[in-house]
């Protein structure tokens, strides 16, 4: 009997139990990906030889009987956006066709540390610009529950990887929605922790003061539990924050909100919104107040301006970071024939390594930090940073947690909005105040919109370093919602598009 | 020239501005752990942050901002207790992001003051020079143009590209305009960066050698008609890399500047490189078209928020001032200014002080260190303080004071504990160099040498005492030169009945 459609913690008691090997278990997990990824394209990069010596590493130290971890020997999914020591690392980029980093970012050590098994490398928009991971240079990812439609983005293949069943846990990340929205729309779950939360270091950098890794997987157990391994001070990033890491694991389990206050942010939802998106927003609200939660509706007026003031900062810090791709000492270098000097081969390199949208975003950024300008656009733009976590703030003074709509619709379909990046942009409208004040951010699934049977998301918001508040609440919506559906939305009888 | 230096000053007024470049001697570089050590081979002191590999991310090194901080205080600055770090962005191969982590409007040091005095036709006058900011950056790699006529990137056949100095900790302290210095300018932008410079190597924060390029100057001149009450454009002198070239930039600048005025040209704002051997300058980058840096906060870095208590701390570490400590050195010792100057120079202020603080006289440990040390020193082309200690000299001082040395036996005790023959004790009793005071010995030398000149003797013994040099001489030619003239003067004179 294969494994693959177990959750996370099921596949970490049967490794317990020996009622599986890591390798078998991993080997399971390849040959699900050599079965349905062609047409899922979730992955960069496989490696197969590097997670079986993982595996049998794994095996090895609980068969000497160690002190091990929750997660050791289960399979995971990564971002290409991590660096993995001698491992591809894209970025989704022609720009970084075959580099590969020589150190390991922080989340892969910790990874490693922890005996977690790294599957390969999963697609994304370009250095993590997009919302529906058509901006990879390596062709778009497939949503499983229907590949004409998009898997969300950035993360799209991570979260399709877990839609598809291709791995029980991913490592997204998230600098306006790319762990949420893509968890969203194909009915998976996805965590932004708090801003510092998680160590950024080896993380390339899209928007440096936005970007933050997290967790990602079918249920918010195993979600928890991949948060426990990969959270935590790092002294090699000076923003992370040296606390100590919540509880996730035991908010998730605790199953109740008896009592708790949970805000619905009036600005995130309406007009707008999609109608079967809403309906199942407000179903997921009752099953709230049933279980003894108190709804109130909150105001944050300054959410108005949070696109505006994204699409400011986001971009000019991109200009920066993206800077330093060159070809003069990594990445792909073009024009060099002796011939001309090294300003033009740079020319030359960045024209033809970044796509359309990353040198949409270079000129945007560029422009709005020019003399001149820097006060109007990129000043501007961190004041309504400030009056957004203002908001926050105010919010959360009242209430435990806030809640909205991940998204205004369900996946669109490939190709619908990717000459329009107005409309692109707005599919990010609910995800970004998250990443504008740093606090926390989970979307779980909570249904299937009624017009297209497409997953719907329900997104928590939590104060910073409060994060096991949105663990409790979507700990506890989840178990009802099984219970009500008889099963999880994504399950081996699920009508996936793949089989 | 039609016009020279005199003949300039006396028509225009010139205005001085002052930005030195100081390389840190941390151990460490600025963000990173990489050696700081000079003289590796290119590239093998990097990492994946002083590489700014994707991913990869700064930390700031604690004893760089102590560093920045003790600058600041013995600069009479206020120590911001919000200050940031920005970025610099522009293409460049040696700069590993293509942006330079700098300060910029907010520097951790700001509004201090230095005064410095130099000589003038009315006597000795001080001038204030207004320090605006000190700040912390990075180092930028090195490269090297191979091929073509300029060593410039332009024209160059092929570059290489040294990072083992990217990332290196420079601090910035940027003077205000420097006005009323008249035809002083030269002096006062000399006596500034000596002064500055002794200030620096008195904290023990830098190595502050200008040709090594670990303090660097950039003069900032402008001229206008005196009386005119007006600013004129200024350039900047960079690649100024000793003190005397400091004052000839000025002056140089100064004269250029006039001609160019006198001759109905105006003056175009622009960066100039100095020229060693003849004292001009030529044109660089001209300034008038500025480059845009887009500055912008550092995403990656916290700000640095010094505690007010530890600045007490540091402050308590100041010592005192060099000129003023320079000063009532002088009057202790009773030395000629001229003297003390080559002290300075020489960087024997210290060793010479710790020497008479030993017990020894000023006058003797002051030409003990300059003379015969600083001689063998320089034979050896290394540090005269390398080669033996203040205690080792105020020994062979005290030795020669109590009469069993001689100067002459003096230079080989010294000369042995250099080579590294034991104490000045042990130098003594290994080459057997006892100054000869036993009277029976020295009178048998004394009688030998009057039995070989009987002559001389006669003529002594008749009171031609002038003679007694010929046969002091014989005495001192026998024993070697171990006895102590004076006591064979002494003895021989009594035994001709002449004492
Ligand atoms: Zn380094």
């Amino acid at each position: 009997m294969t494994h693959i459609y177990s959750t996370a913690a099921q596949m970490s008691a049967a490794l317990a139990a020996k009622e599986v090997s890591s390798v078998d278990l991993t080997k399971e997990h390849l040959a699900r990906i050599a079965q349905v990824d062609t047409d899922v394209h979730a992955f960069l990069y496989v490696d197969k030889e590097g997670a079986l010596a993982q595996a049998e590493a794994a095996d090895k130290l609980r068969a000497a009987g160690g002190a091990i971890s929750p997660l050791a020997g289960v399979p995971l999914a990564l971002k290409d956006v991590l660096a993995q020591k001698g491992i591809p690392t894209t970025c989704g980029s022609k720009m970084l066709e075959n580099w590969r980093p020589p150190y390991d970012s922080t989340v892969v050590t910790k990874l490693k540390a922890a005996g977690v098994v790294i599957l390969g490398k999963t697609n994304m928009d370009e250095f993590a610009m997009g919302s529906s991971t058509e901006n990879s240079a390596y062709g778009p990812t497939h949503n499983p529950w229907d590949l004409d439609r998009i898997p969300g983005g950035s993360g799209g293949g991570s979260a399709a990887a877990l839609a598809a069943f291709e791995a029980p846990l991913a490592i997204g990340t998230d600098t306006g929605g790319s762990i949420r929205q893509p968890a969203a729309v194909t009915g998976t779950v996805g965590v932004k922790p708090t801003y510092g939360g998680v160590s950024r270091y080896g993380l390339v950098a899209f928007s440096s003061s936005l970007d933050q890794a997290g967790p990602c997987a079918r249920t918010v157990l195993d979600t928890a539990l991949l948060h426990e391994v990969i959270a935590g001070y790092d002294e090699r990033d000076s923003t992370s924050i040296n606390q100590a890491v919540p509880d996730v694991v035991a908010a998730a389990k605790r199953q109740e909100v008896k009592g708790m206050k949970i805000g619905v942010v009036k600005e995130l939802g309406g007009d707008g919104f999609q109608a079967g998106v809403s309906q199942r927003f407000q179903e997921a609200l009752e099953i709230l107040v049933a279980n003894g939660a108190e709804i109130v509706e909150v105001s944050c007026p300054n959410f108005e301006y949070a696109l505006a003031a994204y699409y400011l900062i986001a971009p000019s810090e991109a200009s920066s970071n993206l800077a330093r791709f060159d070809s003069m000492r990594y990445g792909i270098r073009v024009g060099d024939d002796g011939t001309v000097g090294a300003e033009e081969v740079m020319r030359a390199t960045r024209h033809l390594g970044f796509g359309p949208e990353v040198k949409r975003r270079i000129i945007l950024g560029t422009y709005a930090l020019s003399s001149g300008y820097y006060d109007a656009y990129y000043g501007s733009a961190q004041k309504v940073r400030t009056l957004i976590k203002r908001d926050y703030e105010k919010a959360f003074e009242s209430v435990d947690v806030l809640v909205s709509p991940t998204c205004p619709t369900t996946a669109f379909k490939i190709g619908e909005k990717s000459d329009d990046p107005l409309a692109m942009y707005l599919n990010d409208i609910a995800t970004i105040p998250v990443n504008m004040a740093g606090i926390g951010g989970m979307s779980l699934p909570c249904g299937l919109a009624p017009e297209d049977n497409l997953p719907v998301g329900f997104q928590i918001m939590s104060p910073v370093m409060q994060d096991d508040r949105m663990y409790r609440v979507g700990g506890t919506l989840e178990a009802a919602l099984v219970s009500k559906w008889g099963q999880p939305l994504l399950s081996a009888e699920t009508k996936l598009a793949v089989k | 020239m039609s016009m020279n230096y005199d003949a300039a000053v006396a028509a225009y007024e010139p205005t001085l501005g002052l930005e030195v470049h100081v390389e840190l001697n941390t151990k460490s570089k600025m963000f990173c752990s990489c050696s700081t050590e000079f003289g590796a081979e290119p590239n093998t002191q990097t990492c994946p942050v002083c590489l700014g590999l994707p991913g990869s991310l700064p930390v700031v090194n604690g004893k760089a901002i102590e560093s920045s901080i003790l600058i600041g205080l013995a600069l009479n600055c206020s120590i911001a207790p919000f200050s940031r770090f920005a970025r610099k962005n522009y293409f460049y191969p040696d700069m590993p992001k293509n942006f330079q982590t700098s300060q910029y409007d907010e520097p951790i040091c700001v509004d201090g003051y230095l005064d410095v005095e130099i000589e003038t036709d009315e006597g000795p006058k001080k001038f204030r020079v207004e320090i605006e900011r000190v700040h912390m950056e990075e180092d930028t790699g090195k490269s090297l143009h191979v091929g073509g006529s300029t060593g410039r990137i332009h024209g160059a056949e092929y570059s290489l590209l040294d990072y083992n100095r990217a990332g290196i900790p420079l601090v910035e302290i940027v003077t205000r305009i420097v006005p009323g210095t008249g035809k002083y300018a030269p002096q006062v932008a000399r006596a500034y960066v000596t002064e500055l410079r002794d200030i620096l190597r008195s904290l023990g924060v830098s190595d502050v050698k200008m040709e090594q390029g670990s303090l660097r100057c950039d003069a900032n001149v402008s001229i206008a008609p005196i009386g005119s009450g007006k600013l004129g454009t200024r350039s900047e002198t960079k690649n100024v890399n000793s003190l005397r070239s400091v004052e000839r930039a000025v002056s140089g600048e100064i004269e250029r500047q006039a001609n160019r005025l006198e001759s109905g040209e105006r003056i175009i704002q622009e960066t100039r490189h100095f020229l060693e051997e003849s004292g001009q300058t030529r044109p660089g980058r001209s300034k008038e078209t500025a480059e845009d840096y887009r500055y912008f906060p550092e995403p990656d870095l916290v700000p640095v928020t010094p505690d007010a208590d530890w600045i007490e701390e540091l402050r308590k570490r100041i010592p005192e001032k060099p000129s003023i400590r320079r000063k009532r050195l002088q009057e202790e010792w009773n030395v000629p200014a001229k003297e003390m100057e080559s002290m300075v120079n020489a960087e024997l202020l210290d060793v010479v002080e710790e020497t008479v603080k030993l017990g020894s006289d000023a006058t003797r440990a002051r030409s003990w260190w300059l003379g015969e040390v600083s001689r063998l020193a320089n034979e050896k082309e290394v540090a005269p303080t390398s080669l033996i200690t203040a205690a080792q000299v105020a020994e062979v001082i005290a030795l020669i004071a109590g009469g069993e040395l001689t100067d002459k036996l003096a230079r080989q005790v010294v000369e042995g504990v250099i080579n590294g023959e034991g104490t000045p004790r042990e130098v003594i009793d290994k080459r057997g160099l006892k100054v000869v005071s036993d009277d029976s010995a020295l009178m048998v030398a004394i009688e030998a040498a009057i039995a070989a000149q009987p002559d001389t003797a006669e003529r002594i013994r008749g009171g031609n005492i002038p003679a007694a040099g010929a046969l002091i001489g014989a005495v001192m030619k026998a024993t070697g030169g171990q006895a102590d003239a004076a006591k064979v003067r002494e003895l021989l004179l009594k035994h001709l009945g002449q004492g």
